[in-house]
């Protein structure tokens, strides 16, 4: 098979993956030698029309799989062509894009060929070549197989920046049903094993002087759940969300939209989620994790269990809180801000130390650019005080009028 | 008018010179028109600078950090912008940069963002061919005059590499050794193809999903004024049209049955299954399977926890400690006693002369119970019902270990034990029955110990805590 095709269908293959992620690692440039650098900040280097980042050469190492997870193109019964990389042309694919500046560095991950340490042998080897043979500096992201042998992901940790292991689905009942060969236990065991090495390797670096520390993936671990591939509502994906980040100190925990493949399995839903509903989750993961937000607190915006799609959780919060408003913009605290919607992290310290100097008016939230519709029933400032907060009719005045509101997703039925 | 005129369009440390002078005559901003070398200065731009009035003035670390980056805009104004918000900072505005929302302020950082941008921009976006004589070159539009400022960023990527990058304005040139600047070029100067490219379009046509179309977050990201640059660009609007024909087909198509040669499956790893006989002869074999079964317990608290942790020491061991639960750290390593509380109970048990072939540990409850806040797990204690869970587990675990004493850490220990919420305080050093009628050294747990705020009470509560250990020692002598 031609070199072109097999990158057609190990693309193809690795596209469901949503990560393309290519920051947060160590500083390393080619200066002294070798090929690359990484400079703390991620790199998108093109952007494919489903609006999605390219960063890094995302492909399988090969796509067959002794698997059989129904939502997955490559499940061992699926009719998908099969095709395999060499270790070799992994390497120079990887070189050769990186010398022209179209990627970051590589996203490697495989179908389950043999056994899982087979596998995972092959793909360390990739990495391996990469930084030894040929001093590679650029980014490397491995997908790590949840029961290969400790001194395998040990080797993984050493070469890659990232390590990851997609948790799949919320609930260990879908999982049950959707992958029958994929283990909960065995996938949370094999997080925290990388937790314990990735603080094993932070602590070493900060205390070892003389000797360097056995690296152990700087940039962290990630994981990908799918959403509504399975009947779990925005309160068990945000709950089992919260529950990873605080377990296994995850850099991210991305959401990927069930999206219909081809050749897609009996046991599959008709028809995919709009894709509003990831962007609601990411926004009210945003929440929990940056801004001191419960999850009952943005689950009480929505109804039964999920959020509304209509408009962003934080607003959706506000207008059934609106007894906590008006925010003084002038007097309030952080935490009073940052509750506001329509008001950023940044956004909020800025204001903070703008008003040190002088009382912020409402002409000067305009030159900020911020959205006054959206802001001005909930704020106070020096020269105006909202009276609407009670109205019924709020919800029509400050929820965007086009974009979101009415999600636009390709017809599936 | 004093005319000032700048060697390059970017040249900061020309403007900086040229501002300290005129801020040392104090020269007020609407005097000074500056403009490029070979530019007109204007009809009356002819005064000198004149002579220092003031010594030199320091301005706050972000102005110079700000000014370096905004004169690399390519509005005209940029150098006479600069100097106003100079002239305000020395003049009783020395917080001005914290104004966010002054008028100017917003201006210069609008425009320091404009030009991070198009740096961060031409970082992505820049795509090298590969010459004949293995010179990789780039063409390439920046909206400003970053070129000089951003070859570092591209020496640190590539520098056992040469390489040029070709702008309509200017030229950067590396050997391996150092870089030169050079004049502008045009696009045909740089390679028409390169071999890879190929390989490239065919990668980002793959990596596309057609089943999600967000054309709208794709041009926001990669502005269309960029795609005649970019080999992959070409692509875009066939890889769009044909994306509702494909998503339809597959629809269409509906699920497919499964493949009649399935790939294949690994030789099915077969486990001789572990006998559940309590009442084998072989206390090893029994313990085995007793945590084989708490290990596949599936109670409620087991949803959230990553593994259950079972007990660990001797069969025979003379002491047997019971903790409440597993906590965060014990609940990654799968093992009892690994946390912080762990490490004191350890240290406590080695001051106290417990030797380790004495003393089995594990926990009234198996799994860690807790709740997700942020970025940790809040530990939380086991309720009434937890306890009762695992109570069938303990008393099994405490019958094949067979000690001859149960020593119970902290009052959830004490309750699963006794079956009674009985106080620590009440009953502590005294030996009292389980419901089993093994007896029991109730005592605190060692996380009591981590909780207390001041160090007098902590070392006092730890020589206590000591003493009840070499207490049950005694017991068991």
């Amino acid at each position: 098979m031609e070199l072109r095709q097999k990158l057609e269908i190990l693309a193809d293959a690795a596209k469901y993956d949503a990560s393309c992620a290519s920051s947060g690692t160590e500083k390393r440039d080619s200066r002294e030698g070798g090929l690359g650098s990484t400079e703390g900040m991620g790199i998108c280097h093109a952007y494919a029309p489903d609006g999605r980042c390219i960063s890094l050469l995302k492909v399988l190492l090969t796509n067959a799989c002794i698997y059989d997870c129904a939502y997955c193109i490559n499940r061992a019964t699926s009719n998908v062509p099969r095709a395999r990389f060499t270790v070799r042309e992994l390497v120079e694919l990887t070189l050769d894009f990186y010398r022209r500046n179209y990627i970051e560095g590589l996203f490697l991950s495989s179908g389950i060929i043999r056994s899982p340490d087979y596998t995972m042998e092959r793909l360390v080897d990739v990495a391996r070549i990469l930084r030894e043979e040929h001093g590679f500096r650029g980014y490397i992201h491995l997908k790590t197989i949840p029961d290969a042998s400790p001194e395998l992901l040990a080797e993984a940790g050493r070469h890659a920046d990232r390590l990851s292991i997609n948790i799949e689905l919320p609930q260990e009942g879908a999982l049950k049903a959707l992958a029958p060969e994929k283990d909960l236990s065995e996938i949370r065991r094999a997080m925290g094993q990388m937790r314990l090495r990735i603080e094993e390797a932070k602590e070493a670096r900060k205390t070892e002087r003389r000797a360097p520390a056995p690296r152990f993936a700087p940039a962290g671990q990630s994981t990908q759940m799918i959403i509504g591939a399975d009947a779990s509502d925005d309160r068990a994906v945000l709950g089992t969300t919260a529950n990873l980040y605080g377990s296994y100190g995850l850099k991210r925990v991305y959401f990927s939209a069930y999206s219909p493949i081809p050749d897609a399995s009996r046991l599959l839903p008709p028809a995919a989620p709009p894709l509003v509903r990831e962007h609601r989750l990411y926004q009210a993961d945003w929440l929990l994790r940056f801004y001191g937000f419960s999850l009952d607190e943005i689950m009480a915006g929505g109804e039964g269990g999920m959020l509304d799609l209509g408009i962003d959780p934080k607003l959706a919060w506000a207008l059934r809180h609106r007894g906590d408003f008006p925010v003084d913009v002038n007097r309030a605290p952080r935490e009073r801000l940052l509750r506001v919607p329509g008001l950023g992290a940044k956004t909020v310290d800025r204001l903070l130390a703008a008003r040190r100097h002088r009382s912020i008016r409402s002409e000067d939230l305009a030159r900020l650019r911020l959205p006054l519709g959206k802001l001005l029933p909930f704020l106070v400032t020096e020269d105006h005080r909202p009276r609407v907060t009670d109205r019924l009719d709020l919800r029509a005045l400050v929820a965007p009028r086009t974009g979101f509101a009415k999600p636009v997703q390709m017809a599936l039925l | 008018m004093i005319g000032i005129a700048l060697p390059g369009p970017a040249d900061f440390p020309a403007w900086r010179e040229a501002a300290r002078r005129l801020l040392a005559a104090e020269v007020a901003p609407e005097r000074v028109a500056w403009h490029l070398v070979g530019e007109a200065a204007g009809l009356f731009a002819h005064e000198p600078v004149p002579e220092p009035r003031r010594a030199g003035i320091t301005v706050p670390r972000a102005f110079p950090e700000l000014a370096e980056v905004v004169i690399r805009h390519r509005d005209g104004e940029r150098f006479a912008l600069l100097y106003r918000l100079l002239w305000r900072i020395a003049h009783g505005e020395h917080g001005l940069l914290e104004m966010a929302t002054d008028p100017e302020v917003i201006r210069a950082q609008a425009m320091a963002k404009a030009v991070r941008r198009d740096a961060h921009k031409m970082h992505a976006f820049v795509r090298f061919r590969e010459a004949p004589e293995g010179r990789y070159v780039a063409w390439f539009e920046p909206d400003h005059h970053i070129l000089e400022a951003e070859t570092g960023f591209f020496i640190r990527r590539f520098a056992g590499m040469r390489w040029s990058i070709l702008t309509p304005e200017a030229s950067a040139h590396w050997d391996g050794e150092e870089v030169q600047m050079g004049p502008g070029g045009r696009r045909a100067d740089a390679p028409a193809e390169d071999a890879k490219e190929d390989l490239w379009r065919a990668y980002f046509a793959s990596i596309f999903n057609p089943a999600r179309l967000k054309p709208a977050a794709m041009r926001a990201e990669m502005p269309v004024k960029y795609w005649r640059n970019l080999p992959e660009a070409q692509d875009i609007p066939r890889l769009m049209a044909e994306a509702p024909r494909r998503v339809a087909e597959m629809v269409a198509r509906g699920a497919t049955p499964a493949a009649p040669r399935r790939q294949r499956v690994l030789a099915a790893d077969v486990e001789a299954p572990m006998s559940a006989d309590l009442f084998t002869q072989d206390p090893a074999t029994a313990l085995a399977a007793l945590r084989a079964e708490v290990l596949a317990d599936r109670g409620p608290l087991a949803e959230h926890a990553t593994q259950a942790v079972f007990g660990e020491g001797p069969i025979g061991a003379a002491l047997l400690f019971v903790g409440e639960q597993p906590g965060d750290e014990e609940d990654i390593a799968g093992r009892p006693f690994v946390g912080p509380a762990g490490r004191m109970f350890n240290r406590a048990l080695e001051e106290a002369g417990i030797p380790r072939a004495e003393a089995y540990v594990t926990n009234a409850v198996k799994h860690f119970k807790f709740k997700p806040t942020g970025r940790r797990r809040l530990h939380q204690s086991p309720d009434a019902g937890d306890i009762a869970h695992y109570r069938p587990f303990l008393r099994r675990e405490i019958e094949i270990v067979g000690p001859r004493l149960v020593v119970s850490l902290g009052a959830t220990a004490l309750r699963a034990l006794t079956g009674k919420p009985l106080a620590i305080t009440k009953v502590r050093g005294e030996v009292v029955k389980s419901e089993d009628g093994v007896p029991v050294f109730p005592t605190v747990h060692p996380s009591y110990l981590l909780r207390l705020p001041d160090p007098e009470s902590k070392e006092r509560e730890y020589a206590r805590f000591l003493g009840d250990l070499k207490g049950a020692w005694r017991e068991v002598q």
